[in-house]
């Protein structure tokens, strides 16, 4: 399990989750939610519009040992904010 | 993420506070939407979650009060007029449907909010000396409550070293 975390970062989500336009907490209440739905090693992609999505999920990530593959963003206005997250647990 | 940094991280996962306690003193829909936020995103990090609702925060617990929160127009420098109008007949009503309105466009209103935290494991406790005071019985709280308790209870959980108590 472990071995498969240290893998590539361009995974392929097993779920999208859209959050644009979601403010704080919806995007990390929506993501443990969305998050216990995919199987332990899956990755999980969020959408966020959020300008604290990003410190937030990090933070999330971190506290709930889920492991967050990388963050990208776009430059359309509102910024969208893309999230691959895998489940470690 | 290298193998090192992961079991690090986990260290620390371990020394942080997992029980999230926090105390709603107020109804008002500033002093509500806070704790609300707080106690949901806590649960969705894994954290155990205690409400203690006190004074005025009891009647989101009371059956009768539960979708009365208000903002006040007195005493309140953050709204958009002079301080002195909040005091006109209905300006308190009038303040709190326009902050309704507009949070009703980002976020669930105040009892869906309770629902859900409910739903993700959050306890609600109502605070026995205020119910005491207010003349309330246990039939006056709304299901979603889970234990009616003082300050003994109160402090047994804010003294437990894997707890942080946030007072709103």
């Amino acid at each position: 399990m472990l071995g498969t975390s240290l893998a590539t970062t361009d995974a392929k989500p097993a779920m999208v989750l859209d959050t644009k336009g979601l403010l704080c907490p919806a995007p990390v209440v929506k993501t443990s939610q969305a998050v216990k739905q995919i199987q332990v090693g899956d990755v999980l992609q969020v959408l966020a519009t959020d300008p604290g999505s990003k410190p937030d999920l990090t933070s999330w990530s971190r506290m709930t040992g889920n492991e967050l593959l990388s963050v990208t963003e776009d430059g359309g206005s509102p910024k969208v904010y893309t999230f691959l997250i895998r489940r470690m647990k | 993420m290298t193998l090192t940094t992961q079991q690090s991280k986990e260290a620390e996962i371990g020394k942080k506070a997992n029980h999230l306690v926090l105390v709603v003193t107020n109804d008002t829909i500033d002093k509500v939407y806070p704790p609300m936020i707080l106690a949901t995103t806590g649960a969705a990090s894994g954290m155990d979650v205690d409400i203690y609702f006190t004074f005025w925060g009891l009647k989101l617990l009371d059956k009768k009060g539960q979708t009365q929160t208000k903002i006040a127009s007195v005493g309140n420098p953050a709204l958009p007029m002079p301080n002195i109008m909040g005091m006109l007949p209905g300006m308190t009503a009038m303040a709190t449907k326009m902050m309704k309105g507009k949070i009703k466009k980002y976020w669930p209103t105040i009892p869906e909010m309770m629902q859900q935290a409910k739903d993700m494991g959050v306890r609600f406790h109502a605070c026995s000396p205020t119910m005491g005071l207010m003349g309330m019985t246990d039939k006056d709280l709304i299901p979603l409550t889970d234990s009616i308790c003082g300050a003994s209870t109160f402090l047994d959980w804010a003294t437990d070293p894997n707890s942080v108590t946030i007072f709103t």
